[in-house]
């Protein structure tokens, strides 16, 4: 077991997710789903496509709302809350398709995650981006919808941090990018965590990425999480292997 | 030429009216999609609204012009907003997800609802308001005694329409607010995810529309000096044409379209025939519509992603 995991018995977690389960209309999304985020961990949740990942990270965010079950944020029961009063709470996301307003600047899509802020706080966030995704500043006038993938990615998280979030919840950010991006992305978020304690839940389909980055793991099979466990543990695991990491690491 | 510049006068002034509605219409089309049918009767609202206000003042003894102008401005602008407020609360948020034919469907209901409404507590008989704001410049003197006039009203209505675009689009393009409104028309739900009331939002955007029409409406009665429950759909119809004309969903769009429709139907009364107006408004549209499917300054609906 790793330290993060040992010192969890002891403490409430940042995130609890117990028992939720979320439909579409008639439609099962999710069973019964159970997960813990400890402050300062990096969490994955890895599946194949279409298990049910992205609506676990929409229903946190209360959109949809959850039919059954509670998530907790600290303690505190957040499944009935609107989307807009639940993003008040210093979790932020970066969704699935990244979803960068098309028409907008860089810096207006920045601003935008930035609305929940004081505004004095803003140009030392900007600054702070600006850092960590150089390219984002040599483009802060050009819009949204001209970037490439990589840069909207950047652009998606960018905006994300800038709230001051404690929690961050990344959907699937290496999807459809160059593998040199991933990893530069992922640096990132390792960084992140370990340098301002950035506690990051993090639904990925690329695996290997994901569990080496990670502190603990859970699996995500039609909706049902089937295993969980450290990132190492997970890795190393068959059932995980041949379902996952199929045709070798990258 | 003194014809021509007298026409083209009246057009940009007529036309200004026709933008300031036409903005209520692209604004609710951009956010949620839908045209809201309602508006052009939130425009005749103004109307009546601020010919109460001008009645009662006078009642009272209060005829300062300046003050009767601006109270007029406040208590419409103020019964509008409210007006424009409820119409979504009640008709067309509880049909959000809904298929996408029933809220116009309600906002069709809403406007007979309210045409009617005038229509019944205000008779349906015209309600004149004698000319308030006279006389003009003489800009032009030809020979024939063909003037060119620019009244005060129009100078009036024309300025008003300035200040009020520049402060608009200024609100939408450079304050936090605006980036708000802008967030939401493009993608509700990452709005939402960035902590944006989406629903305050989209009542936002009804509010403003609506003040807008109030302006305009004051405007009109004061102009023309008559109006009556119908008015509103006249112009609720133009006005949507100016939308659809600069592209809907496009602010400036509907500024300038509202002015194109404006000066299309002066130019044609002014050289054809009045009767035939609405025709040469509405063949014009058609005409841009088969080379501009977008209108003329709207973005085309595929985007890159």
């Amino acid at each position: 077991m790793s330290v993060a995991a040992q010192q969890q018995s002891d403490r409430t977690p940042l995130l609890a997710i117990r028992g939720v389960e979320t439909f579409y209309g008639k439609i099962q999304a999710l069973r019964s789903v159970d997960v813990d985020v400890y402050e300062g961990e990096i969490v994955t949740m890895i599946g194949a496509n279409g298990a049910g990942k992205s609506t676990l990270m929409m229903t946190i965010c209360g959109d949809p709302q959850a039919r059954a079950g509670q998530i907790l944020y600290r303690g505190e029961d957040i499944t009935r809350l609107p989307t807009h009063d639940i993003m008040s709470k210093s979790i932020a996301q970066s969704p699935e398709g990244r979803r960068v307003f098309p028409r907008m600047t860089v810096m207006e899509n920045l601003q935008m995650g930035a609305i929940l802020e004081d505004e004095k706080d803003f140009d030392d966030d900007l600054r702070k981006v600006f850092d960590l995704f150089p390219r984002l500043k040599e483009r802060r006038g050009q819009r949204g919808g001209t970037l490439s993938g990589g840069e909207q990615q950047m652009l998606a998280i960018g905006r994300a941090l800038m709230s001051r979030p404690k929690l961050l919840l990344l959907d699937e950010p290496s999807l459809g990018l160059a593998p040199l991006i991933v990893k530069q992305i992922f640096e990132v978020i390792r960084e992140l965590n370990r340098n301002e304690g950035l506690t990051v839940f993090l639904v990925e389909q690329n695996a290997f990425h994901a569990l080496r980055l990670a502190h603990r793991g859970y699996v995500m099979v039609n909706g049902s999480v089937t295993m969980t466990g450290t990132g190492a543990e997970l890795l190393a695991r068959d059932e995980v292997r041949s379902a996952y990491l199929e045709g070798g690491a990258h | 030429m003194e014809y021509f510049l007298q026409q083209l006068i009246n057009g940009i002034a007529l036309g200004s009216i026709y933008g300031l509605i036409a903005i209520g219409y692209t604004m609710v089309y951009g956010i949620i999609g839908m045209i809201n049918f309602a508006h052009g009767e939130v425009f005749m609202i103004g109307s009546f609204v601020s010919l109460s206000v001008f009645l009662a003042l006078g009642a009272l003894g209060i005829t300062f012009l300046p003050l009767v102008l601006i109270v007029m401005l406040i208590v419409a602008m103020a019964c509008t907003s409210l007006w424009g407020w409820t119409v979504e609360r009640v008709a067309y948020r509880p049909l959000r997800g809904s298929f996408r034919l029933a809220p116009l469907i309600t906002a069709i209901g809403m406007s007979i609802f309210l045409q009617n409404f005038v229509q019944v507590t205000q008779g349906a008989r015209i309600k004149p308001l004698p000319p308030q704001i006279e006389g003009g410049l003489t800009l032009m003197e030809g020979p024939g005694g063909i003037t060119v006039q620019l009244s005060y009203m129009q100078i009036i209505i024309i300025a008003t329409t300035i200040v009020l675009m520049a402060g608009f689009s200024y609100l939408i393009n450079k304050t936090s607010l605006g980036r708000q409104q802008r967030a939401c028309e493009q993608d509700r739900k990452m709005a939402a995810l960035l902590g944006v009331n989406v629903d305050r939002t989209i009542s936002l955007t009804f509010v403003l529309g609506a003040s807008l029409a109030a302006v305009a409406g004051i405007m009109y009665l004061l102009y023309y000096g008559v109006i009556d429950f119908y008015i509103g759909f006249i112009a609720g119809v133009k006005a949507f044409t100016a939308a659809v004309l600069g592209g809907i969903g496009s602010l400036p769009g509907a500024m300038l379209g509202g002015l194109a429709i404006g000066l299309i139907e002066t130019f044609w009364s002014g050289y054809f025939s009045v009767e035939y107006k609405d025709v040469a408004a509405f063949s014009i549209l058609a005409i841009v519509l088969i080379f501009l499917p977008s209108g003329l300054l709207g973005r085309p609906e595929v985007e890159k992603v």
